[in-house]
């Protein structure tokens, strides 16, 4: 998937990695299988929390990723660590969308679906393609593990899953017997079962299998036996899928055409961790992380708490307010303060943010939003924290918001997060969400050459009278382009100063309660925010028929489903435009030009309508809102569903 | 290394850059006018503090104050160093953050009742069990000053205020029972009349590494008059106060007639001298790494009649502080990898190349 930023040319061809078998695999009796050429493929691996369908996810991925596909990934698992095992509320899935092109999303309906238990595959089976191939493990379909789910019949038996090509396979018992001559134990064996599958999907979609050998060595090292069994469960998997009957073919997906240059698979919350370290390689400030743990941003806190190497302090603390105290604390001394969370934790930080906005500091407030309200939907995504990152403080307290619009381009926002934050001296909101932060996608590693240089300009003179015989420091004093004001750090002789959170006098700083002054520095802080219009990019426009009266207007994670939506309504003969929001705050200032140049605006968004409400209120457009908020990325065709349904209508007279 | 840094009396401050320039109290006065109600405390305790610094003969540049809200918290104002005037109840994580990133500063937190009990309770045991590298002045008058006269968590059971007219129902905090409970290193207790005391808790204060907390007993003459008034009226004041001396028997009273002693069922209370013999005296023990004993000499004071309150150091021990302990990480990361290269890390170990 390419971001709006990146380039749209396709015309090169993109280098193929052979395809082998494991080296010392036996080929007792391999049939003569034909291999079928396929365009995409999308494959949900679904299982109980401990069955490792996550891992075996990845190491499809990363598997699909070398082999130069594009790809799309969406995990989806619950907020339990370990439900009862065989529940509903227990099964975890990851989906995968690979394909020979450009693709978006991780895909509407799965192709394949694989079941681990009864558990998953009621939860699952529903997403299925109708004709789509279901791999079940038949080992689990016992008469009280249906039971635990409500079946009263083995589906398996009672014809009820015609509409699909299912197979079969005793998972379980084949690993065990499998593993039958190694030095483990049976439990230890049936854990191995992720293994198995994932040999048996490498085999049917032609995957290589030297990173999985690599992986499995390096995570099970120490411990030979155990890393014996795992690879002889693939192996076993690789096999069967070899002499089996049941599959008559096996299949492969092309690379797609992908621009020149080194590409890697990310994940959102490892692109904006690296974004993050970046931004202080980049501006020369050592990268201070005050956070505390919250699903689904955690996982940045661990990644930058390894990288001490690049100075970055990572300092995890006793709550939420302390997180971001701690990092704007680290700020004033000089260092580029970030804080964490999620939804929750925002809130938790609000009153810090304002003081951040009092006090004109750098801050990076990295929000990766999750379902809510309160504790919500923890491992779901949504973008419904728009409204909080706008006006969840008190005052007048304008805050620049960032969005990132796929997982690679977390990279990019952090960046220009930090860009905003140090410039300007303020703090700034970056939005991701539970699918950007867990989903990945191919990455061209950027050349560190071509990433923008950030320079903190520390102040280190007297700005005041210094034509005079005692020349002063002031600390708001402000530069005429960007209103930004002079960032004196401790350590600085001459320029002590003191601030706080009570408004301060234009220009010296100094504590003050007089009205009109009051009135001008809400202006003078507004009008900073507002300022930063002039350094970001023009919204673009994707219209490639050029006639388009529809627009579509996006931010942030939907930005996949939505370009995929476009893309099949334009291959059904529509016409229709695309534009998607980066900043959010302030927004590009040709906004309001785009969006008068259609006759509808359409917003997608995962919440009840809060970047509709905003344009509304900002601009006076009847933007038509398509929201739903049920934890999941949108589908293309519901998007495609609705956006042909306003295209439809567009000659008959707009609501009033 | 700096030619300013040199070790001194004051190891904690070795990383801090000195200044050849004599200094003297009135470099540190800003030019704000302090804004404290006439007969206030808070302006003994701004004194103590401003003729105490340059005792350091660290640059005025390097000391940082940071404060929460309240009355006390206006203090970073007055003073001609760097400062920052916070949100309520959070300038210990603010100061934390400020602390573990820049080694070369002196960070002091100025809080009060409210602020560092109340409000900010959680901060102020995190940032004690850690053992950052701050110095917290803990202005206690046990009440709301700045909004006027509510009980605060160190008012006494029962007290009559704007906002509990039959009396307030909460028992209340002992502040170095809290600070020797959150795995304190150093804690102490002095009062804002007594510019002696005062400074010696002081100098010790900036002398240990890792957070230090002084409680500071301070008079609010508007809403709380006279609290601490037993303490320091001369006809109660001896009888009252136990004036702590590392290694010295805790003896105090008149004529030195009260002493501390532990009973046969290990309870450490208060007796007559005559009672006992000298060997039975408790002597006090601040380096002691059990606090134990530092503990039951804080149960001492009763809380509504003040009676045999000990002021003084009651617990110093060493233990790497955190900042340390975060530098010498970073350290170890470098030594044993180098110096990131950001290149190296985009890249990761998993690529493929499109031509």
């Amino acid at each position: 998937m390419t971001s709006p930023a990146q380039s749209r040319d396709h015309q090169v061809s993109a280098e193929t990695s052979a395809t082998s078998p494991p080296a010392n695999l036996e080929h007792d009796t391999p049939l003569d299988k034909d291999t079928v050429t396929l365009g995409q493929v999308v494959i949900r691996l679904a299982g109980d929390s401990g069955d490792g369908m996550q891992l075996t996810g990845d190491r499809f991925t990363s598997e699909t990723a070398g082999l130069g596909n594009d790809l799309s990934t969406l995990p989806d698992f619950p907020a339990e660590i370990r439900a009862p095992a065989g529940t509903l509320p227990g099964v975890s899935a990851f989906q995968l969308h690979f394909a020979d092109h450009d693709i978006m999303t991780p895909g509407d309906r799965p192709d394949v679906l694989v079941a681990m238990n009864p558990a998953a595959l009621k939860a699952n089976i529903e997403a299925l393609r109708p004709g789509g191939d279901l791999l079940v493990n038949t080992d689990e379909f016992t008469s009280r593990n249906l039971a635990k789910v409500g079946y009263d019949a083995n589906p398996l038996e009672d014809g009820s899953l015609e509409d699909y090509r299912v197979h079969p396979i005793p998972l379980t018992s084949m690993t065990v017997e499998a593993l039958a001559d190694f030095d483990v134990s049976k439990k230890e064996a049936e854990r191995a079962k992720n293994m198995f599958a994932l040999g048996l999907l490498c085999w049917l979609y032609s995957r290589p299998t030297e990173g999985t050998m690599a992986f499995l060595r390096s995570k099970f090292g120490a411990k030979p036996d155990i890393l014996a069994a795992n690879i002889a469960a693939f192996e076993a998997g690789w096999s069967f899928g070899e002499t089996t009957e049941d599959f008559s073919v096996r299949y492969e997906v092309k690379p797609a055409p992908m621009g020149a240059g080194v590409y890697r698979n990310i994940s959102g919350n490892l692109a904006l961790s690296y974004g993050l370290v970046a931004a202080g390689v980049q501006s020369g400030l050592p990268v201070f992380l005050g956070s505390y743990p919250i699903t689904p941003a955690s996982d940045i806190l661990h990644e930058l708490s390894k990288h001490k190497t690049f100075g970055v302090t990572t300092f995890q603390a006793e709550d939420e307010i302390a997180g971001i105290g701690a990092a704007l604390g680290a700020s004033y001394g000089g260092a580029l303060g970030v804080t964490t969370t999620s939804g929750p934790g925002i809130a938790l930080k609000s009153e810090t943010i304002g003081l951040a906005v009092s006090l004109e500091l750098p801050l990076i407030i990295i929000d990766v939003q999750r379902g809510g309200p309160s504790t919500g939907l923890p491992t779901k995504t949504e973008q419904a924290d728009l409204l909080q990152a706008m006006f969840g403080r008190n005052g007048e307290a304008p805050v620049p918001i960032v969005a990132p619009c796929s997982p690679g381009d977390c990279f990019d926002a952090a960046v220009e997060a930090a860009r905003i934050a140090i410039t300007y001296r303020t703090p700034v909101f970056l939005l991701s969400d539970g699918y950007l932060a867990n989903g990945s996608e191919p990455w061209r590693i950027p050349a560190v050459d071509t990433l923008p240089v950030i320079d903190p300009g520390f102040a280190t003179e007297p700005n005041h009278g210094v034509d005079t015989e005692n020349p002063e420091f002031w600390p708001y004093v402000r530069d005429p382009e960007t209103l930004a004001r002079p960032w004196a750090v401790p350590g600085t002789a001459g320029l002590e100063h003191r601030i706080g959170g009570l408004e301060k006098a234009d220009g010296s700083g100094a504590i003050s309660y007089d009205p009109d002054n009051h009135d001008r520095m809400v202006r003078l802080r507004q009008a900073k925010v507002d300022a930063i219009a002039r350094s970001i990019p023009p919204l673009q426009v994707e219209d490639p028929d050029g006639d388009a009266r529809v627009l579509v207007i996006g931010w942030g994670s939907t930005y996949g489903p939505i370009g995929a939506a476009c893309r099949k309504l334009r291959a059904a003969g529509h016409s229709v435009a695309q534009a998607h929001l980066r900043h959010l705050n302030p927004m590009p200032e040709n906004t309001e030009q785009v969006l008068r140049d259609y006759d509808r605006v359409i917003v997608p968004e995962m919440n009840l309508g809060q970047l509709a409400l905003l344009l509304r209120g900002r601009f006076l457009v009847d933007a038509i809102g398509y929201n739903r908020v049920r934890g999941l990325p949108f589908t293309s065709d519901e998007l495609a569903e609705t956006i042909s349904d306003v295209i439809a209508h567009l000659d008959t007279p707009a609501r009033t | 290394m700096n030619p300013a840094i040199t070790p001194s009396a004051f190891p904690a401050l070795d990383l801090v850059p000195k200044t050849d320039e004599p200094q003297k109290a009135k470099d540190f006065k800003s030019d704000q006018e302090v804004r404290w109600c006439p007969g206030c405390g808070d302006y003994a305790i701004l004194a103590a503090v401003q003729g105490f610094l340059p005792e350091l003969g660290l640059r005025r540049e390097n000391i940082v104050f940071v404060s929460g809200i309240g009355c006390s918290s206006r203090f970073p104002y007055y003073m001609n160093t760097y400062g920052l005037h916070s949100i309520h109840g959070r300038a210990p994580a603010i100061a934390t953050g400020l602390a573990v990133s820049r080694p070369d500063l002196s960070v002091w937190v100025i809080t009060g009742d409210g602020d560092a009990l109340s409000i900010g309770g959680n901060h102020l045991i995190h940032a004690l069990r850690r053992n950052v590298n701050l110095k917290i002045l803990l202005f206690n008058n046990r009440i709301y000053g700045l909004t006027k006269g509510q009980y605060s968590p160190t008012s006494e059971t029962g007290k009559i205020t704007k906002s509990t007219p039959m009396g307030s129902l909460d028992y209340s905090f002992n502040p170095v029972s809290v600070a020797l409970g959150a795995e304190a290193t150093f804690v102490a207790r002095t009062i804002d009349s007594d510019r002696k005391h005062l400074t010696s808790v002081l100098r010790a204060a900036a002398a240990h590494e890792g957070t230090a907390l002084v409680e500071i007993y301070q008079n609010c003459n508007i809403f709380n008059d006279h609290a601490w008034e037993p303490l320091k009226d001369g006809d109660t004041r001896d009888d009252m106060l136990i004036r702590l001396e590392h290694g010295e028997p805790i003896r105090f009273g008149t004529n030195g007639d009260r002493v501390v002693v532990r009973g046969a069922d290990g309870h450490v209370g208060v007796v007559a001298a005559s009672e006992v013999d000298d060997s039975q005296i408790l002597s006090h023990d601040a380096h002691a790494d059990d606090p134990g004993l530092a503990f039951a000499l804080s149960r001492l004071s009763d809380p509504h009649t003040l009676a045999d309150t000990p002021i003084g150091v009651f617990r110093d021990v060493s233990r790497p502080s955190y900042d340390r302990m975060a530098r010498e990480q970073m350290a170890a990361a470098r030594a044993a990898k180098g110096e990131g290269d950001l290149a190296v890390l985009l890249a990761g170990s998993d690529t493929w190349t499109v031509s």
